[in-house]
């Protein structure tokens, strides 16, 4: 079976395409609710995963809800552990849990923290600690392969996560063990808490580092769908995992804070959610 | 003339048992990071399911969790200095956290990479194993213990770290059966309890209380092969008839299996606990495993006398 069989039909029509935007603008109310929440929340860096996390869910992987560990599921790993807010926004809207239960986030007792864990439905793995996904989608993919399936992993990492060593230990064992089955996504939204991930440690040329790699490397707009459901959805190549840089703008959506820095983390105010919120509409609208 | 039969060391023994079982069991995979351990062995059809990843302990770590999330039942295979330092936080993080049946089979322990230096000493990993929650820690003490505590382990359903010896080192009297979990007894005496983890240690604690015994002074021997869940009750008995505790180990005397031994008595009982093991200070020069225990007074001589003072004092 070919990976583009896991596509959603009719993914070009205006009607999905309408439906995912309307997906989208839900994922970041929620983000922006939670955020105004008692602990506030990695605001910039969970927005400008939105679309990758939506193409996933919605266009792209075998997932089902109802039955989260199903054997033939493809497998999420969100290594940037801080879009947990994003990540959790967008398994209520997949169906893995009601929508109200974001409301517990930041609370006193949740199992809802900051960066996931496997007590929150769909959670494959605890991520936070930059830099684990990749091994972990490795252990995943070499299990598939054993069991000669065509199931897909997934690694989500940021841009400012690649500056780990352990990302490029596990990148070259990846393309040794030639695990087509493994797909990266570099959410390039090129800052980081200090600064421009080039002033701080400088990943260009980025691309040109995971060929060396022996990755297949595909560039796109991160925050246009069907740019992002071409590039996850393509047929594997024989013997050479794919990585997906997906150019974004931290903070996306809320242009009080998009693409700078201030935006990696908030604590919003009444006012502030009332705002952001607005900010959303207005620009959903456009 | 009859050839003499090859003692193994235990990693040589774990390495058997892998290669025995792994054919058998399709839920197990043996991951290994350039090793060389497993150079000899033909898995045949199970081939796929021995992975050499190279030179990359974190990845090996991480990716045995993910195997494990998966069903599978992973083998990993590193130097001990490796396992408890470098690729710590994916130990804790990746494996530890989630509660998975990683076997990490970890091997040079203590000073048995001996001329190798201390960048090659593994004399911290039972203080960093043992806080990790879900860990279940195994010190076997030489092959027949390794064979017994290998398998034993097999079904434990969280992660397990297996502190593997790198030379062969001498059998152990028989004794009781050994069970994981449980102190095995080696000797029943009266006056002190002399409580030992790993291959020299016990070899030293059982030639002590026969040093002892020649002095009229009779000693209980207690092999501790497993660290974490420690076996409280064994020991606290134990010290509650003889009084004074002393512990042997092939670890820095901070934070390893005295130490364990120590938390756990003190809530228990007002006995005194004496820990022999490696100085607070890196080995920095070379020597055999003996040669560098001995310097580091972890011998026979040494608990004998540790055992008169006390007993004095």
């Amino acid at each position: 079976m070919s990976s583009s069989t896991f596509a959603l039909p009719n993914t070009t029509s205006a009607q999905h395409l309408a439906d995912l935007r309307e997906v989208t603008a839900r994922i970041r109310e929620h983000v922006v609710n939670m955020c105004a929440g008692p602990e506030g929340g990695h605001v910039g860096g969970s927005m400008s995963l939105v679309e990758i996390l939506a193409t996933l869910y919605f266009r792209v992987m075998l997932v089902d809800p109802q039955f989260p560990a199903s054997p033939d599921r493809d497998v999420l790993l969100l290594s940037k552990g801080h879009g947990g807010i994003g990540l959790y926004a967008t398994l209520c809207e997949a169906g893995f849990f009601p929508a109200e239960r974001l409301a517990d986030y930041g609370v006193h007792g949740s199992s809802l923290m900051a960066h996931p864990n496997t007590d929150v439905p769909g959670v494959e793995m605890p991520t936070g600690s930059l830099g684990h996904g990749l091994a972990l989608g490795i252990g995943f993919a070499l299990a598939t392969k054993l069991d000669e399936s065509d199931r897909r992993t997934f690694v989500i990492m940021g841009d400012g996560e690649l500056q780990e060593g352990s990302v490029w230990e596990a990148a070259s064992v990846a393309s040794s063990q030639k695990l087509d089955n493994l797909i990266a996504v570099i959410d390039r939204n090129g800052l980081q808490i200090t600064g421009g991930t080039r002033e701080v440690n400088d990943l260009e040329p980025l691309a040109d580092r995971w060929r060396a790699f022996g990755w297949r490397v595909f560039e796109v707009d991160g925050h246009d769908v069907d740019a992002l459901t071409g590039a996850l959805s393509a047929e594997p190549e024989e013997g050479k995992p794919t990585v997906v840089i997906a150019r974004t703008v931290k903070g996306k959506g809320l242009p009080a804070v998009e693409n700078q820095i201030r935006s990696h983390y908030a604590k919003l105010g009444d006012r502030q959610r009332r705002s952001a919120l607005a900010a959303l509409r207005k620009g959903q609208r456009s | 003339m009859t050839a003499a039969v090859k003692v193994l060391s235990s990693r040589e023994v774990y390495r058997d048992i892998v290669a025995e079982l792994l054919p058998r069991d399709e839920r197990m995979i043996c991951l290994d990071t350039d090793t060389g351990l497993f150079g000899g062995v033909d898995f045949g059809a199970a081939s796929n399911r021995y992975v050499n990843i190279g030179i990359a302990e974190h990845t090996l770590m991480g990716a045995a969790a993910g195997l494990a999330k998966e069903g599978r039942i992973p083998f990993v295979n590193t130097m001990a200095a490796f396992a408890c330092s470098r690729a710590i936080e994916a130990v804790k993080i990746d494996i530890a956290y989630n509660n998975l049946p990683v076997r990490i089979a970890a091997t040079h322990s203590g000073v048995s990479a001996g001329h190798l230096g201390p960048t090659h000493h593994a004399l911290e990993d039972l203080a960093v194993m043992r806080t990790l929650p879900n860990m279940t820690v195994i010190v076997p003490a030489d092959a027949a213990s390794t064979d017994a505590l290998v398998r034993q382990a097999l079904a434990l359903p969280g992660p397990v770290y297996l502190r593997l010896g790198r030379n062969a080192t001498p059998d152990l009297p028989a004794g009781p059966p050994v069970k994981l979990g449980q102190a095995q007894v080696l000797r029943q005496g009266t006056d002190i309890t002399i409580a030992a983890c790993g291959s020299y240690p016990v070899l030293a604690a059982i030639e002590a209380a026969e040093l002892l015994g020649a002095e009229g002074i009779e000693a209980t021997v207690l092999h501790v092969h497993t660290v974490k869940p420690l076996d409280t009750a064994t020991l606290a008995a134990a010290a509650g008839f003889t009084g004074t505790v002393i512990t042997v180990e092939e670890h820095w005397r901070t934070g390893g299996f005295g130490a364990a031994v120590a938390e756990a008595l003190t809530e228990l009982l007002p006995v005194r606990v004496h820990r022999l093991g490696l100085p607070d200070r890196f080995v920095g020069v070379s020597g055999s495993q003996s040669y560098l225990l001995e310097r580091a007074g972890v011998t026979a001589a040494a608990i004998a006398e540790r055992a008169k003072s006390s007993l004095k004092g």
